[in-house]
């Protein structure tokens, strides 16, 4: 019994063919397991689709109504039987809903991981380590370069900014699905209080992360305010919107971008932001290493990002490794540019 | 150090002047002695360790990493310190308990041997964070590049209490790191600090730029005119110490000390006072172009060769200090009768004086400014820039006070160019597109692009040609939009530039100094617009008046002011 008798990597996607299944399938299939709501994993048009409720809710809200022939919601923890295959789904601290997903026959499990974090998040599920015996990784930050250190740190400097310019309206570009809110919420347990203004582009999903219950305070639109209004205030936008010439209804915006990236100074330069936040949805370098041990697994097959030192990292641990290609995955921030344009606001 | 790291950080981010000076007075606000003047003396460049060269830094880390890992890191972010800041393994066991102060760092760097200064790094870096390391780093290797001039931290430091960087700049060369006086009297605790610098900066007079209409309110009598030499605006300060031993500085327009960089010309200021005036390179007594000073200019090392091949010369203007006289309430007249005196005492070929411009009404005037090789200038008027207007009875006044001084500049040269690519901009132009790439028509009838400008149009035409260059994308690369630009359809500027010379980095073989758009042409049809030719045409023009101008080999040079 090999791994690949399980699960194949083919152009679609992850393929178990024994189960009848592809895991985020980049093009349209018959049955899809996704593992969370970014849209480079989860895309409309699959004949069947099982995920978790969380995960379901966002790609409705995203595609409407009818983005699946059939959908099934799933349970962090619960397993299910697809012909003689075991599939569950654990918690991947990502975003809301995010999941790994463990896929089982004849004694062998393989975790493909999606993408994940081990750093605290109050905005969904903490990742939980799942032992197998192969580990599907993403790369995203796949180079000892990436820390992400302290997201709260950031928020510090941040607000420090905002109290030393009172006059200039921060621009928060981050992505409008589970970057954004966690920003929110990292903001608010900062102890700041007032209205953090949100682009149109962030309202849906924002309203549904406070309909499940997570408390971001008050949460207006932009839209509604006048440019004295948004003196001294924080905006959260998608990161596409900080060029654009939406900007202008601002007081002297101050560029900044939460994003993993920003910890390179030649990527936030390029992007022209002011105050560059380094605050990840991805799992940093020592979160991918600690992870990877943690699992027990003992072949490794790394996708999307920096598979090389990955990789590389694997072999001088004694482990297996490869990377996987599969094209199609790329970070969120190209997936927002889609969303902001479709809103206009 | 992690606060003042923070502030690099940002620093290196902010674009807006205003910005950056909040950011400093801020941090100096709040941080106390002697934290805050040590930043100071960093942010000013006047630390003086010896700073650790790249290899010792990059042994460091190659003890610490596995040399794949550090090979593709590098070449994902392209800066070697920055690299090692982010990927040095911390031990958090083996973490120190206490964060370096940049006191602690300066302190020990000025007292390490070499031999010590590996270990001493190591623990450093162990106890920063990753920006911590970066700002260690820069700082240790003297690479701190945060977009922030001495001067503007001097006015940081001086917005804490109510004192122009002026009159910082007057007490700047007797002070020291950490700067304890400095501060006490800047926040109202303490007396001016006494400076016993014998060769002091005294602040600049400018001038402002005269229009066509001022004129007629002027009386041609009551004025003096002389060139206005295209060099760098200098000024030369030198006198004794009690202990006998003699100083000479050279200075820059705003007081920062340029001796190092033209020692040629520091060894000939054998008087006592202070003398304004244009550093310029002389060869066989004429004056070259602004090209060849630039080539000086831009050198960080000083050698034999480079000050035979460019030798400085100080054209003297003014004189503000004379064995301990203060001459500036004086009338300009009379300066300049002392200044006069001073250089035949002198007697070195390496400093004269600014020839006067006989004139006896605006109109004479008007004639020389256009044609200064027949008003006394001769072999030298391609290095003029235009005229200075000065007030015979004008005292000299530091700052930009007005109607004493005034500068009248040559028209710039002037041609009809294309809009070919647009880019986004900076800071609070960033969702406009304000930075142009533009070109004139070559025989072939083809558009080659010969200068880029990002100012010269009014907040109005941004708006519109922000609103041109959108409408009218063919394609984009990144941040860059190509426009349309055929013969029926495109924008025409008007672009004004100061020179030309020739160039191997563009396709057009030519680069324009500091071009400008001075008019759009919404009228002109794009095949209207000027042709290569013309371009070479004005360069043969500059050329013939100066002898061959050197080949532009680097980067095209925004920002005049050197060092
Ligand atoms: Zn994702």
């Amino acid at each position: 019994m090999r791994p690949e008798d399980i699960l194949i990597s083919t152009p679609l996607g992850l393929c178990c063919k024994r189960g009848g299944f592809h895991i985020d399938p980049v093009r349209p299939v018959e049955q899809a397991l996704i593992t969370h709501g970014h849209s480079d994993h989860a895309r409309a048009g699959h004949g069947a689709v099982l995920a978790t409720q969380e995960t379901l809710d966002i790609m409705r809200l995203r595609y409407g109504a009818n983005f699946a022939g059939s959908t099934q919601a799933i349970a962090y923890g619960e397993t299910l039987t697809l012909d003689g295959v075991q599939v569950s789904f654990h918690p991947a601290g990502h975003v809301l809903g995010s999941a790994q997903i463990a896929v089982e026959a004849d004694g062998l499990r393989i975790v493909a991981s999606g993408d994940y974090k081990d750093a605290r998040d109050p905005t969904c599920a903490p990742f939980e380590l799942v032992p197998c015996d192969v580990f599907i990784t993403e790369a995203t930050f796949g180079l000892p370069v990436f820390r992400h250190g302290d997201a709260q740190g950031e928020i510090d400097k941040l607000l420090r900014s905002v109290a030393l310019f009172p006059e200039r309206a921060h621009m928060v570009g981050a992505y409008s699905l589970g970057k954004a809110q966690r920003v929110m919420a990292l903001i608010r347990a900062a102890g700041y209080e007032r209205p953090i203004y949100l682009h149109g582009a962030m309202e849906t999903i924002t309203r549904y992360y406070q309909q499940r219950g997570i408390d971001l305070g008050e949460t207006p639109l932009v839209r509604d305010a006048t440019k004295a209004d948004l003196a001294g205030t924080i905006t959260l936008c998608p990161p596409s919107s900080l060029q654009d010439r939406w900007t202008r209804r601002f007081p002297d915006p101050v560029s900044c971008f939460a994003s993993g990236w920003m910890r390179v100074r030649a990527r936030a330069r390029q992007r022209g932001v002011e105050l560059p936040l380094v605050i990840s949805d991805h799992a940093d370098w020592d979160g991918l290493t600690a992870t990877i041990k943690a699992t027990g697994a003992s072949e490794i097959w790394v996708t999307h990002g920096q598979e090389d030192a990955l990789v590389h990292w694997c072999t001088t641990q004694g482990l297996r490794a490869r990377p996987l290609d599969i094209v199609g995955y790329g970070d969120e921030e190209e997936t927002d540019v889609v969303a902001a344009q479709g809103d206009g606001a | 150090m992690n606060r003042f790291a923070e502030l690099l950080d940002r620093l290196a981010y902010e674009p807006g002047r205003n910005n950056k000076l909040r950011l400093m007075s801020d941090y100096f606000r709040n941080t106390p002695a002697p934290e805050r003047g040590y930043a100071l003396a960093a942010l000013t460049g006047t630390l003086s360790f010896q700073h650790a060269k790249p290899n010792v830094i990059r042994t460091l880390i190659e003890q610490r990493t596995d040399p794949v890992l550090f090979g593709l890191s590098r070449d994902y972010v392209g800066d070697t310190s920055e690299t090692i800041a982010l990927m040095w393994p911390v031990d958090p066991a083996k973490r120190p308990n206490a964060i370096p102060s940049i006191t602690d760092v300066v302190t020990i760097l000025n007292t390490l041997g070499k031999l010590e200064l590996p270990a001493q790094l190591a623990r450093w870096l162990d106890a920063l964070d990753e920006t911590g390391r970066w700002a260690l780093l820069k700082l240790v290797t003297g690479a701190l590049r945060v977009g922030v001039s001495a001067r503007l931290a001097k006015t940081a430091a001086g917005s804490l209490g109510d004192k122009a960087p002026d009159e910082i700049e007057l007490i700047w060369p007797g002070l020291a790191p950490p700067y304890l006086e400095l501060f006490a009297w800047v926040e109202g605790r303490g007396e001016r600090p006494q400076t016993d610098d014998p060769a002091p900066f005294r602040p600049a007079m400018l001038s402002h730029a005269i229009e066509e209409t001022d004129f007629a309110a002027l009386d041609a009598r009551e004025f003096c005119a002389e060139w206005k030499w295209d060099g760098t605006r200098v000024q030369a300060a030198a006198g004794t110490r009690p202990d006998g031993r003699h100083v000479a500085r050279l200075y820059s327009r705003t007081g920062e000390d340029i001796s190092g960089s033209f020692p040629d010309l520091a060894e000939v200021l054998g008087f006592d006072g202070a003398i304004d005036g244009e550093l310029l390179i002389l060869r066989e007594g004429r004056v070259q172009s602004f090209n060849v000073l630039q080539q000086r200019l831009n050198r960080k090392t000083v050698t034999p060769k480079l000050i035979a091949e460019f030798p400085a010369h100080l054209r003297a203007y003014d004189l503000l200090f004379e064995n301990g006289e203060d001459l500036r309430t004086l009338p300009f007249t009379e300066r300049r009768t002392r200044l006069e005196a001073l250089l035949k005492r002198l007697d070195t070929p390496r400093i004269d004086l600014s020839p006067l411009i006989p004139f006896a009404d605006w109109e004479t005037l008007t004639a020389a400014r256009a044609d200064p090789a027949s008003a006394g200038a001769g072999a030298d008027a391609e290095a003029v820039e235009g005229v200075m207007i000065k007030r015979r009875d004008a005292p000299y006044v530091p700052g930009r006070p007005k109607g004493l001084w005034w500068k009248w500049k040559r028209d710039p040269f002037i041609v009809d160019a294309v809009l070919m690519y647009a880019q986004r901009g900076s800071g609070k132009r960033s969702s406009y597109y304000s930075d142009y790439t533009f070109g004139v028509w070559t025989d072939g009838g083809e558009l080659v692009p010969v200068g880029k400008a990002y100012f010269g149009f009014t907040d109005a035409e941004l708006l519109e040609i922000d609103r041109f260059v959108r409408k009218h994308t063919v394609s984009r690369f990144g941040p860059v939009r190509e426009v349309v630009h055929d013969q029926g359809q495109g924008l025409v500027f008007e672009v004004a530039f100061e020179g030309l010379q020739r160039s191997t980095r563009h396709k057009s073989g030519v680069a324009m100094r500091f071009p400008r758009i001075s008019r759009l042409r919404w009228d002109k049809p794009p095949r209207d617009a000027d042709r290569l030719e013309t371009l070479e045409k004005i360069l043969v023009k500059i050329e013939q008046g100066r002898g061959p101008a050197p080949e532009a080999t680097g980067a095209e040079k925004r920002d005049r002011m050197p060092l």
